[in-house]
């Protein structure tokens, strides 16, 4: 590929480059030197410790493969397994990717290498990531999974995903992020590039699973065409010492259309400054932004920012902040209309359990901390119009499992 | 059996209910009467347990076993469930895991929906955007399912339309064992009466409820005080034409 010289001369510049938002971390204090792991066979994926497995499942990744489209896993800095039995899908690593002709149509072409010092990093020093890609008109029946999994202790991280759908497609992606289980220390730096082009559908569902000294920083940037429906979910229920991310997703043809829906837990010790922006640049054009945040401790940050370019949008955004046992919730919710005739609107609340829901459960029989927990399930359980079953399932296993260590 | 004993509530630092003496028989129905503002859902939720309600003297026996300061989901478990008029809205709580929940375990929760034509809105948060009508509906199934002994019902006819009104009436009195009309047993009416166990205190102000439930006794709360026990048809008909007020001091 072209250009990755200007590009590198781009990066260095803003190697020192704070980012606006989230805690400014120290890079030095990383190793990002290469860590090969071999790639395994589908045999030796099942001969993962259990515990490992566990963790992984967690975060959303199958070893089985059962009901999956295609499998992208990633450890440390070397991609493990890579596989995509499902006609009209391509999973391919970055790096395999950046030989082919096409992929100069993609990379950084909606992510800037200067935004601060995570993006140029990564630009300077990629590790590897995915390609996933839905050819024109395919369907895809099972998700594909992608499980980015840190091993070594003080890594930086650097991958950069591209996820393209083309025309008419359609793309569901679980993908999953975790940490082995001794590790503590480390940095993941991720950039993602989102295509979705005229009609396909992407639905996106990414989960979290970090260890408590772990630094995220993911850059992501989102282009959909007309008539194209991008849906993105986030799920993080685990500590972390600090995330922060804010990706950006730009409509850019008549009636496409953008969700993110994002379900957090701060725990203590944790940082999390997180949101999303939606650019509605053509008629018809609608974007949702959906929150819903606990703190037993933690402090999150809960952004969202919704600009209306013309006539004859409809925007919405929500966050909602529960605190259980302390901590910190902050709503930042911005709309912005530039023409008449959007229709823009936001609703944020921040508060504790009302006794009156407890009392009334309590009343039909549940104790005090059943009556709780059935209350905090309820609030984590959004609705997300379009998620296949299947993935509302894996969500709805991940806040099972995570209540119990809530309480 | 229900007996409450000289009972005087708090709410907040104000005395709501005092020299409240009620006693519910197995098999009983009550109407309780009153102005709005008169304590009558402060009485019902003092009953089912609500911690704001301050119960500073008397007592409450409920079969037996003293709940004066019992924790609400004991009494629930004790067999005391309320029909609601106002409930909180549980946002994503489907009103089939409540009902549910109701039941403490698995139940045919279809079955029951179809009884209160509520079907539906079994996906539906429990609650959540119900109308007046809906709400009542949503209530009995979820008692439907609890089926406890005592039954709380605050103005189960309030904002309900007089189709549903009929629908409503049925179901309580069928809550009730007070039934026979409907169901053409080999039991005789008297032999039903006998064995009837299910107590109810229901809270009117129209008193449509009559027409379904033939209850036993009616009672006005009057400023915190219960005035009179009587035949609840006399009851309205006095508050009808002369108003609780002279109600009150005509029965006293």
């Amino acid at each position: 590929m072209h250009g990755l010289g200007e590009l590198k001369e781009k990066a260095e510049k803003a190697l020192q480059k704070k980012a606006p938002f989230g805690e400014d971390i120290n890079l030095d204090q990383f190793d990002s030197a290469p860590v090969l792991h071999s790639y395994m066979a589908d045999e030796d994926l099942c001969g993962i410790p259990q515990e490992e497995q566990k963790r992984l499942i967690m975060a959303g990744l199958d070893v089985t493969k059962k009901e999956r489209g295609g499998t992208f896993f990633q450890k440390d800095t070397s991609v493990i397994h890579c596989h995509s039995p499902q006609e009209g899908i391509e999973v391919l690593p970055v790096r395999k990717a950046l030989e082919k002709d096409w992929i100069g149509e993609y990379f950084w072409k909606l992510a800037q290498v200067d935004v601060d010092k995570y993006t140029a990093s990564a630009a300077l020093d990629l590790h590897d990531g995915y390609v996933i890609r839905a050819l024109p008109g395919s369907k895809s029946i099972y998700p594909v999974q992608a499980c980015l999994y840190l091993d070594k202790e003080g890594l930086q991280q650097n991958v950069h995903n591209l996820i393209i759908t083309e025309e008419g497609s359609e793309l569901h992606i679980i993908t999953g992020c975790s940490t082995s289980p001794h590790m503590k220390k480390g940095i993941h730096i991720g950039i993602s590039e989102f295509f979705v082009k005229k009609n396909a559908k992407l639905s996106f569902t990414m989960i979290h699973n970090w260890a408590e000294d772990m630094h995220v920083r993911p850059r992501s940037v989102a282009r959909v065409e007309e008539g194209g429906l991008f849906l993105n979910n986030y799920i993080c229920m685990k500590p972390v010492r600090s995330l922060q991310m804010y990706p950006t997703t730009y409509l850019e043809g008549e009636n496409a259309v953008a969700r993110f829906y994002s379900i957090i837990v701060g725990s203590p010790g944790s940082e999390y400054d997180l949101g999303g922006r939606i650019f509605l640049k053509k008629p018809g054009n609608k974007a949702e932004i959906v929150a819903r945040a606990i703190s037993n401790g933690g402090k999150i940050i809960a952004r969202g920012h919704l600009i209306g370019e013309v006539a004859e949008i409809k925007a919405h955004l929500e966050c909602k902040g529960l605190l259980l046992k302390g901590g910190l919730i902050h709503a930042i919710p911005e709309l912005e209309g530039h023409a008449d005739g959007v229709e823009m609107s936001h609703e944020a609340a921040v508060g504790k359990i009302a006794q009156e829901e407890i009392s009334y459960l309590m009343s039909r029989g549940l104790g005090e901390e059943e009556a709780t927990s059935t209350i905090v399930r309820g609030f984590l359980n959004v609705d997300i119009p379009g998620l296949p079953s299947q993935l509302k399932a894996e969500i709805d296993r991940v806040i099972e499992q995570s209540d119990k260590d809530m309480m | 059996m229900l007996v409450i004993e000289d009972l005087k509530v708090e709410l907040g630092d104000k005395v709501i209910l005092q020299h409240i003496d009620l006693e519910i028989k197995p098999g009983e129905t009550h109407v309780l009467f009153g102005p709005n503002g008169s304590g009558k859902t402060s009485l019902l939720m003092t009953i089912m347990g609500y911690p704001q309600y301050k119960v500073v003297e008397g007592s409450m026996i409920f079969k037996g076993k003293d709940i004066t300061f019992m924790p609400i989901n004991e009494r629930a478990r004790l067999g005391i469930g309320m029909s609601y008029q106002r409930p909180p809205t549980i946002h994503g709580l489907k009103t089939r895991q409540m009902v549910n929940i109701c039941a403490g375990g698995v139940v045919d929760v279809g079955g029951l929906a179809q009884r209160v034509n509520f079907a539906d809105f079994l996906d539906r948060d429990v609650n959540a955007g119900f109308s007046g009508g809906e709400i009542k509906r949503s209530e009995l199934l979820q008692l439907m399912a609890q089926n406890p002994d005592l039954m709380l019902f605050d103005e189960p006819e309030s904002g309900v339309d007089m189709e549903n009104i009929h629908l409503i009436g049925k179901t309580i009195a069928r809550l009730l064992e007070k039934d026979f009309n409907s169901v053409s047993g080999e039991k005789s009416k008297m032999q039903k009466k006998m064995e009837r166990t299910k107590m109810g205190l229901i809270i009117t102000h129209t008193g449509y409820i009559l027409d379904y439930v033939a209850a036993d006794k009616g009672q006005v709360l009057f400023d915190g005080r219960l005035s009179c026990i009587s035949n609840p048809r006399e009851i309205l008909s006095c508050i009808g034409k002369s108003g609780y007020e002279e109600c009150v001091r005509c029965m006293a």
